[in-house]
């Protein structure tokens, strides 16, 4: 009779260079400049094949964004290197040392966070430009308040550079997100739906039309589908605002960080 | 410090032993199992690895009646690849890890589960999946991500034998299907992203002992060893991660190999690397190889060979060959003889940017500008390549090759690779190009010819396997979660229905109660689906 419970008493070998009983500190203590270009190299050499060599994704999260699901704070992401993820193609980071864990922290946070930049403008009265006469809150979410058709905005400034907002004022459809696409879809009975959308597979599509209604249709249904790739429902707002307006919109929305 | 590792049975297994099921399955019965299309006894149906059933039920013309029979959900939140097997009516169904439950085909109820614990310090690239187990006899058979071997008996699950293959805390681990062949089972390996030295077993089928090894990568003195430089072959990877195909009048196993170590940076290991990324046809009896075809040399993309090899008959310039019909990474499709290993006509079948084309043995003629570089060099097709573990299907009804293709690119970036033993050896790494997110499509090729007769468009990547019916359907599925049949003579979808999460897994069919059921892994879950009454 074969027995059902067997128990086997292994030795265990410890592999992993970081001390199991390491006290993970709250703060990264090995984030020096140097620390951060040693982080590059281990990243490149163990991260890269599945994050992309910036953060910027592929067959592993995108990194390149100011908070990691799995990691909000420092210590959770020395915790999900040396650890990986349970559930998900992420592997603990044996053979990588405490120093070493801790500059590959560094340089993941690095690739999320732009650092505060110093811009042209008024901040204060791009707040009121942004209230007002820019009428953005109409389509985006800034800390609980606002619209949701367009990207919130809470913390965009730790995510985008002043550049980038500049041109997402200015030239709204040069900077759309890749996912973001507007399509019309016209069903076989002629109803035309105009507007952003939500989700896709292969045999049907989900859109969210300009005023904030949701729409689904199976695409065997449908008379046409347009995309209408780089465009955007946002309105340029160049010769709307004068130069110096544009220079407070931006850099109020610079200052936008979240709570950090 | 010690550890525990608890292999249990469950008290399911009572239940089991009062139903008049799990019969035998002899060697005959998997030699012969296009004879009895009511059960997938193998990984991909028959020895040839075909992925088809001979099962006529379901039809283009009714499949818009083919609705859920019952859905059965793992308890895990890892991600679900196998493609169970069915005998008799019963399924046999691995887990992530290795566990291994049985269900009833009519109500998807459980009968017995295996439950494999992982103990610390496993490693691999790619989390603890698990595509499939074997059968012969009285046994099911599970490969672990711990890698070892476990037989356990048809109708508890209790275990008969456990086997350690090879040592998972420097990065070994198991998660293709095993083969059962004869008296033997044999089992690939994983772990090429940690320059591990790959091999295929062979195992007695009654004790566990192992019967040979084949080194995919050779030692000193032995052939092959010139195409490593230096010592570079002792880290040279070529593992062996997805079950291969067997061929019963040869005795000849054939299996594919994957890429060599490290992946993006080839600097130190000048030469064709044998035998990485390579299909090699081994004797079943002793492992000796037979011969070795080699489809990328000096692999510096990733572009593992251990897609399914497909046995069949093909007609190739006027004259009858046996061949292997092999879908590769690299994006070329290939045709080679069964006996020789002899190349005998090839072409793209996905978008790709490094190879002007294949030469007359087969040997790709590499491009300029097709590799990794410090900078990062855009190179189709990207690291997942034009397929990949998923599997192809052949229909000798509608004699047609069917391959879940990508037309993909990537930035490929070469690093560092310095070799520390149970790290990640990559060197490297990969980055999409903006503005191109990946694209798939289920392509059906003339099999002696790679010619493409028709392609079906995914809304993304392709991520799963095909099967094709005697019913002249082809069944696939895509990453959200759409189930689907295509007409298998035109690429017409002819049915879908949304599972709710992705599927990357192969579907397989069988009958239930004399009825057809087509099944496939979704998210945790597998959902078996019946025409409605």
């Amino acid at each position: 009779m074969r027995l059902i419970c067997v128990t086997l008493f292994v030795a265990v070998t410890a592999m992993a260079q970081v001390d199991p009983e390491y006290v993970v500190p709250k703060k990264n203590p090995f984030a020096t400049p140097a620390d951060l270009k040693n982080g590059q190299q281990l990243f490149i050499g163990q991260c890269a094949r599945c994050h992309g060599s910036k953060g910027e994704g592929g067959r592993g999260a995108v990194l390149a964004q100011p908070r990691l699901r799995h990691a909000p704070d420092d210590e959770s992401l020395f915790m999900v290197i040396r650890d990986g993820i349970k559930g998900t193609e992420m592997p603990a980071g044996y053979a990588v040392d405490t120093r070493e864990t801790w500059e590959l922290a560094a340089y993941v946070r690095s690739l999320g966070r732009m650092a505060p930049e110093t811009v042209a403008g008024d901040p204060k009265h791009g707040q009121e430009l942004y209230r007002t006469k820019g009428r953005c809150a109409q389509c985006h979410i800034n800390g609980s308040q606002g619209g949701s058709l367009g990207p919130e905005l809470t913390e965009i400034g730790a995510r985008r550079s002043a550049a980038h907002l500049r041109a997402a004022v200015l030239d709204p459809a040069s900077t759309l997100p890749e996912d973001f696409l507007e399509v019309r879809a016209v069903a076989k009975d002629g109803q035309t739906i105009t507007g952003v959308r939500l989700n896709e597979d292969t045999f049907s599509i989900q859109v969210r039309d300009l005023s904030g209604g949701i729409h689904s249709f199976q695409k065997d249904d449908l008379k046409e589908l347009q995309r209408d790739t780089g465009k955007s429902p946002m309105p340029s707002f160049r010769g709307v605002l004068s130069a110096s307006e544009v220079d407070d919109l931006v850099a109020y929305l610079v200052s936008l960080r979240g709570n950090q | 410090m010690k550890r525990t590792i608890c292999l249990s049975a469950a008290a399911l297994s009572m239940w089991a032993a009062s139903l008049p099921l799990a019969a035998q399955v002899s060697f005959d019965r998997l030699r012969q199992s296009d004879s009895e299309p009511g059960n997938w006894l193998t990984y991909s149906g028959n020895y040839s690895s075909h992925r088809y059933s001979g099962l006529d039920q379901i039809t283009v013309a009714n499949v818009g009646h083919l609705r859920p029979a019952w859905v059965y959900q793992i308890n895990t939140t890892e991600r679900v690849e196998a493609s169970p097997l069915v005998a008799d009516g019963i399924m046999y169904l691995s887990e992530p890890g290795g566990s291994v439950t049985a269900l009833d085909t009519l109500t998807g109820r459980p009968l017995w589960k295996y439950t494999r614990t992982m103990p610390k310090g496993v490693r691999g690239c790619c989390g603890p999946v698990n595509r499939g187990v074997a059968i012969l006899n009285d046994t099911v058979y599970v490969g672990t991500y711990d890698a070892h071997l476990v037989a356990l008996d048809i109708k508890s699950g209790i275990v008969r034998w456990d086997s350690e293959v090879a040592d998972p805390k420097s990065g070994h681990s198991i998660t293709g299907a095993p083969l059962a062949i004869r008296d033997k089972i044999v089992v690939g390996m994983a772990g090429g992203e940690y320059g591990v030295r790959g091999f295929i077993d062979a195992y007695d089928a009654k004790t566990g002992k192992r019967a040979w090894r084949f080194w995919t990568v050779p030692a000193a003195g032995e052939p092959g060893i010139e195409t490593w430089a230096g010592d570079t072959a002792k880290t040279g990877s070529a593992t062996t991660w997805v079950t291969g195909s067997y061929d019963p009048d040869q005795n000849t196993v054939f299996w594919g190999t994957g890429n060599p170590g490290p992946d993006w940076n080839g600097d130190a290991r000048a030469g064709d690397n044998l035998y990485s990324d390579s299909l090699v046809a081994l004797d079943g009896d002793t492992g000796k190889l037979k011969w070795y075809f080699q489809f990328t040399p000096h692999d510096l993309h990733d572009w593992d060979s251990t897609e399914v090899p497909v046995l069949a008959d093909a007609v190739v310039r006027g004259e009858k060959h046996k061949v292997v019909l092999f879908g590769n990474r690299n994006a070329f499709y290939y045709v080679l003889d069964r006996t020789s290993g002899k190349f005998l006509t090839g072409r793209q079948f996905a978008k790709q940017s490094w190879a002007k084309g294949l030469d007359d043995s087969g040997k790709p003629v590499v491009l300029p500008g097709s590799s990794p570089t410090t900078e990062g060099a855009k190179i189709y097709p990207d690291l997942s390549g034009g397929t990949n573990w998923f599997s192809p299907s052949f229909s000798p009804h509608a004699n047609l090759f069917f391959v879940a293709a990508r037309d993909s690119g990537g930035m490929y970036l070469k690093g560092n690779a310095e070799y520390k033993p149970g790290a990640q050896f990559n060197g490297g790494g990969q980055s999409p190009i903006v503005g191109e997110p990946p694209i798939g499509f289920i392509r059906a090729l003339n099999p002696d010819t790679g010619e493409l007769k028709w392609e079906f468009k995914l809304h993304s990547d392709a991520d799963a396997g095909v099967l094709s019916t005697a019913g002249d359907l082809a069944f696939a599925g895509t990453n959200e979660g759409d189930f689907f049949a295509l007409d298998a003579l035109t690429g017409r979808a002819v049915w879908h229905f949304q599972t709710g999460a992705a599927i990357n897994a192969n579907p397989v069919s069988y009958l239930s109660g004399g009825k057809q059921q087509v099944a496939i892994a979704s998210g945790n879950s597998i959902f078996a689906f019946v025409l409605e009454e």
